[in-house]
């Protein structure tokens, strides 16, 4: 479970977000929207304390993770699969290689060992033997692929994803999201996505935050939010849908 | 205030990677790639350096001492004993804070940009050990090799020169060389270029590491970078010479 207590962060004079406060359930997904520069990004960063707050706590497991010293806080982000809005593929190596790079170090896995539990991440995001093509031949969806299968091939607890479907076409950010779905179902993994994305919402999230005016101004289940009365997430997911009718 | 906070963000990285230099599993496979493009594929342009400064050198000096009072053994003793306390040190890095540093920064700043050290640290890396170590290690270890194939470079250009622009011949150019050489100038040329391996790649580590603002702010990084090693190389040169000389 993931507990996010009293957030607060600032860049300087700049305040991102203040009074931030999430509750993450095992095997739930919850989504962060919000508009772009809202700080969703930052909050995710957050989660694995790859950033540290001006105030609060994040909570996972009963552990306050800001209080943890270097070399607990890097066990604990072997629990976590991150998949990086660029998906953030290491260049100088192929892509089976980013694959099966947490492998190597983590792991006294041989290379026969190493290999199926590749294979089996990339069949999870339907990629196949990807061989060893470089980084550079992959398509904008495949980077995503590999940038997750990379992200589950540790076999993590949680996943945080940071706008999974930005920069793809339709067709593909569906992929993406039955991919998101098929991680919490089957693998009963506890997920956050951070994205702009109603319609990426509305499939693999169970709960929402959004994030406005330098807060969490509303929270709850996703049906909930189809309802909501709230005027100004009303006025977000009208914008959306409206983005989603004229496509 | 801004220097400042350079400053102490340079010196905790510092900290941080000699604090983590223990944990050679995690970066040996990077140093042995490191120690090659720092040292192995910088050898070409280290040569076309001492070649062509040695040859001036000794062309220039050549031309200074045109006296009948002033052997010409003095010649060689000049150019290789520049070679060893000077030049093969300053010039090669120079040429190394352009080449080297300029190559770490961009390298360290295009993976901070695209999110690829925030990637390393959230599968449980320390992105210091696994990136910053072996770049600076690689520095301290490769330039003292690369300030001996200068060095050599250098003294048989300005034999080559000598001969071939009928300055001196070769047996009076390392007669003078022989008489005036001290082991203390190549432990001087070695120590330098261990401190200045060290300035160039640091240097460049930090400004890659904590750059930002994508392509305009890597680009911003590797100037500074290469800039900013030239500066301190220039003023580690004196300072070492006022200390050690």
């Amino acid at each position: 479970m993931i507990k996010v207590k009293n957030l607060k962060k600032s860049f300087g004079d700049h305040l991102i977000w203040e009074h931030v406060n999430l509750e993450i359930e095992d095997g739930q997904t919850l989504a962060i929207i919000g508009k772009s520069g809202s700080g969703k990004s930052v909050l995710l960063k957050h989660i694995n304390a790859l950033l540290n707050p001006d105030e609060g706590e994040v909570i996972i497991d009963g552990v306050n993770i800001y209080d943890l010293h270097y070399v607990e806080l890097r066990k604990l982000r072997q629990r976590f699969g991150v998949l990086f809005q660029g998906a953030a593929l290491f260049d100088s190596i192929s892509a089976y290689e980013n694959v099966a790079f947490p492998l190597r170090y983590f792991t006294d896995q041989s290379e026969e060992e190493i290999r199926k539990n590749v294979l089996h991440s990339l069949d999870l995001v339907d990629l196949g033997d990807i061989g060893n093509k470089s980084t550079a031949e992959l398509s904008g969806g495949m980077r995503k692929r590999v940038g997750l299968a990379r992200a589950i091939v540790m076999e993590p607890a949680y996943i945080l994803y940071d706008e999974p479907t930005s920069g793809l076409d339709p067709e593909t950010s569906d992929e993406i999201n039955d991919l998101i779905i098929h991680m919490s179902e089957n693998l009963d993994i506890t997920s956050i996505v951070v994205t702009h994305d109603i319609h990426s919402v509305l499939r693999v999230a169970d709960k929402a935050a959004f994030i406005d005016q330098q807060k969490i101004s509303w929270s709850g289940t996703v049906e909930e939010m189809q309802t909501s009365t709230h005027e100004r997430l009303k006025k977000f997911i009208k914008a959306s849908e409206y983005q989603i009718q004229n496509y | 205030m801004e220097i400042l906070r350079n400053l102490g963000e340079y010196c905790l990285l510092l900290y941080r990677a000699i604090r983590s230099s223990t944990e050679v599993s995690t970066y040996r496979s990077n140093l042995l790639a490191e120690m090659v493009k720092t040292g192995y594929d910088s050898i070409p342009i280290i040569l076309l350096t001492g070649v062509f400064t040695g040859a001036v050198l000794t062309i220039q000096t050549a031309y200074q001492l045109q006296s009948s009072f002033i052997p010409k053994t003095t010649i060689g003793a000049i150019v290789v004993q520049s070679m060893l306390i000077e030049l093969a040190a300053a010039i090669s890095s120079l040429v190394l804070a352009g080449r080297v540093g300029a190559r770490v920064a961009t390298e360290l700043g295009t993976m901070r940009v695209s999110e690829q050290v925030d990637a390393l640290e959230s599968m449980g890396f320390n992105s210091v050990t696994f990136l910053v170590v072996p770049r600076i290690l690689s520095g301290i270890l490769m330039f003292p090799i690369l300030y001996v194939l200068a060095s050599a470079s250098g003294i048989l250009g300005g034999i080559t020169a000598g001969v071939l622009f009928g300055r001196l011949p070769a047996t009076v150019f390392m007669h003078g060389a022989r008489e005036f050489f001290y082991p203390w100038d190549v432990a001087f040329g070695m120590i330098k270029m261990i401190v200045f391996g060290f300035i160039i790649t640091s240097v460049a580590s930090y400004k890659g590491y904590y750059a930002h603002g994508g392509a305009e702010g890597v680009g911003k990084s590797t100037t500074q970078a290469t800039v900013l090693g030239c500066i301190y190389i220039l003023l580690a040169d004196l300072i070492l010479a006022a200390i050690l000389l």
